[in-house]
């Protein structure tokens, strides 16, 4: 189990409480996704190259829908973090023996969690619409979307330390909006121009790829890799000096 | 004194251009109950976060039973309320004092706890539906439940009533009797006053007293006279015996004294139009006006 990793124990159980009676994340992270899931994807089930991608309709919304959800997912831990320093209770937990290392842990541990119910839920769906495929197929396009989000993760956490608590809402949903926009959520983003050469710089894209691994394709190659981990090393550092500078040490 | 269970020395913080904390010392030995007392502004917080380590002095240190504060801090033995903080949501009072005492290595049963903060009957409600009042005692009982050697509480009593106030510090009284240390901050003289083994009085930043609550009433005058005197002589009626401070209020005065005795007897020889005069028992306030004017 996870939570064998951890020192503190019931204080992940707590977080993940918290995370199941929160109306609000829940609505966003899980049923949302689902219900745009077989708006979009309904319609064209019967589309077996989606804009000559050569992924079927249901499957590469069914990959790129998840994505949002899990995004979602990812930076709502930020909007956590923001509501606990604005109430004051980081400050509360600084003085307990709870260590950062810990309380970080927690936070994307619960928004993985999450992000990882909200992928289950649309695989479901797209089985429900048709989309047939290997538990080989599925677990690689899984185990790819899951490092996909770690740069999200770190921008989560730094977005949190950044936020004003009252803000959290339309920075997360009009981050997560754009994002989707330039990763392929909605329809596939075009194979060259301006759009293109963004996207491919920015981790959602290959988030929305891992659908690839669907039909047998490679989902990313080392591009994508050196997008991952340039992202997840620079929103690492400025997680990690905003929580420096936002706790007053020296850095 | 052996060693200290809070050290602080030579205290600096600044904002900006404002200097919060000016040079403060203070040590407080094992099982004492200091009261920090001083108005708003005064660098109570500044001085408590500091000791606490969630704040980096500018100059001086900060020292908790001996070490780091935030290695007294990582070991369990400070319990703190701090000034400003809600709760976080979605979690029932119980679970709440429950997930922080799980996180300290000796922590006190849950139960109990919320039966000495007095929540024992709101434990399942949930912590976003509570009053000001019920708040506060939850984040007493979450500074409580680790059982801390050290017990931290910043303006502790600020959203309570006078009836929830009073219970609050009896329920401390029995606390301190268990041979913790406490240290709180009050902007209310009568706590300072009543529950203190000794109080440290800080005004802009420094310490302008530091002694038992009948020390530093001593210190600055037991008593003041208040007196219609027109055209007075403040610099007279100042040298007069007795007399630690002399204002003037409109057309009346106001004499801090040590000795009001000595002082009524000199001030009717010298100013026999006097009228109006009162001689009022003084508490901390008139302590604290005569030190930090």
């Amino acid at each position: 189990m996870i939570a064998a990793l951890f020192t503190h124990r019931q204080y992940l159980r707590s977080e993940l409480l918290r995370t199941l009676r929160n109306r609000r994340l829940f609505i966003f992270s899980l049923i949302f996704p689902l219900v745009l899931f077989y708006v979009i994807a309904g319609p064209n089930r019967h589309d077996h190259s989606l804009a000559h991608t050569g992924i079927p309709a249901t499957l590469y919304f069914m990959v790129s829908i998840s994505s949002f959800g899990t995004m979602t997912a990812m930076l709502s831990a930020g909007a956590r973090i923001a509501a606990e320093r604005s109430t004051g209770w980081n400050r509360q937990l600084r003085i307990s023996p709870l260590t950062a290392r810990d309380y970080f842990r927690a936070k994307i541990v619960t928004a993985y969690l999450v992000a990882i119910a909200s992928i289950l839920l649309l695989y479901g769906a797209g089985i429900s619409l048709g989309v047939s495929l290997s538990i080989g197929r599925s677990a690689g396009m899984f185990v790819h979307v899951l490092i996909g989000l770690v740069p999200l993760a770190a921008l989560g956490v730094l977005l949190g330390h950044l936020m004003p608590y009252d803000s959290t809402g339309p920075v997360i949903g009009g981050t997560t909006a754009l994002l989707a926009l330039l990763s392929g959520t909605w329809f596939p983003i075009p194979d060259h121009g301006f759009v293109h050469d963004l996207a491919l710089q920015l981790p959602p894209y290959y988030l929305v790829q891992a659908g690839r691994i669907g039909t047998g394709a490679q989902a990313w190659g080392a591009h994508g890799w050196v997008i991952l981990g340039a992202w997840t090393a620079v929103l690492t550092l400025l997680a990690r000096r905003a929580y420096l500078r936002d706790t007053g040490r020296p850095r | 004194m052996s060693r200290p269970t809070v050290h602080l020395q030579g205290l600096v913080k600044r904002y900006g251009a404002i200097e919060a904390v000016r040079g403060i010392d203070v040590d407080i030995a094992a099982g004492e109950t200091v009261a920090l007392l001083g108005p708003n502004g005064a660098g109570k917080s500044t001085t408590i976060d500091i000791a606490l380590g969630l704040l980096a002095p500018d100059a001086g240190t900060a020292a908790l039973f001996g070490g780091p504060p935030t290695g007294a801090v990582a070991d369990g033995r400070v319990g703190a309320m701090l000034q400003t903080g809600g709760l976080i949501p979605d979690l029932t009072v119980r679970e709440l004092v429950a997930t922080m005492a799980s996180l300290y290595p000796r922590a006190l049963d849950v139960d109990e706890v919320l039966g000495i903060a007095g929540i024992a009957d709101i434990g399942r409600q949930r912590t976003q539906k509570l009053s000001g009042g019920q708040t506060q005692r939850v984040r007493f009982a979450v500074a409580l439940v680790g059982d801390p050697d050290l017990l931290v509480l910043d303006e502790p009593t600020v959203a309570m009533d006078v009836e929830g106030r009073r219970s609050f510090w009896s329920t401390m009284r029995g606390i301190a009797g268990r041979g913790k240390t406490i240290l709180f901050a009050t902007h209310y003289l009568e706590e300072a006053d009543d529950y203190a083994d000794r109080v440290v009085l800080m005004a802009h930043g420094r310490i302008v007293a530091d002694g038992p609550p009948g020390e530093i009433k001593a210190l600055v005058g037991t008593r003041t006279i208040r007196a219609t005197l027109p055209h007075a002589d403040l610099d007279a009626l100042a040298a007069l015996p007795g007399v630690t401070a002399a204002d003037r209020r409109g057309e009346a005065v106001v004499l801090a004294c040590s000795d009001s005795d000595a002082t009524i007897r000199a001030l009717l020889a010298a100013a026999p139009e006097a009228r109006d005069i009162e001689i009022s028992g003084a508490g901390l306030e008139d302590a604290f006006v005569a030190l930090t004017a």
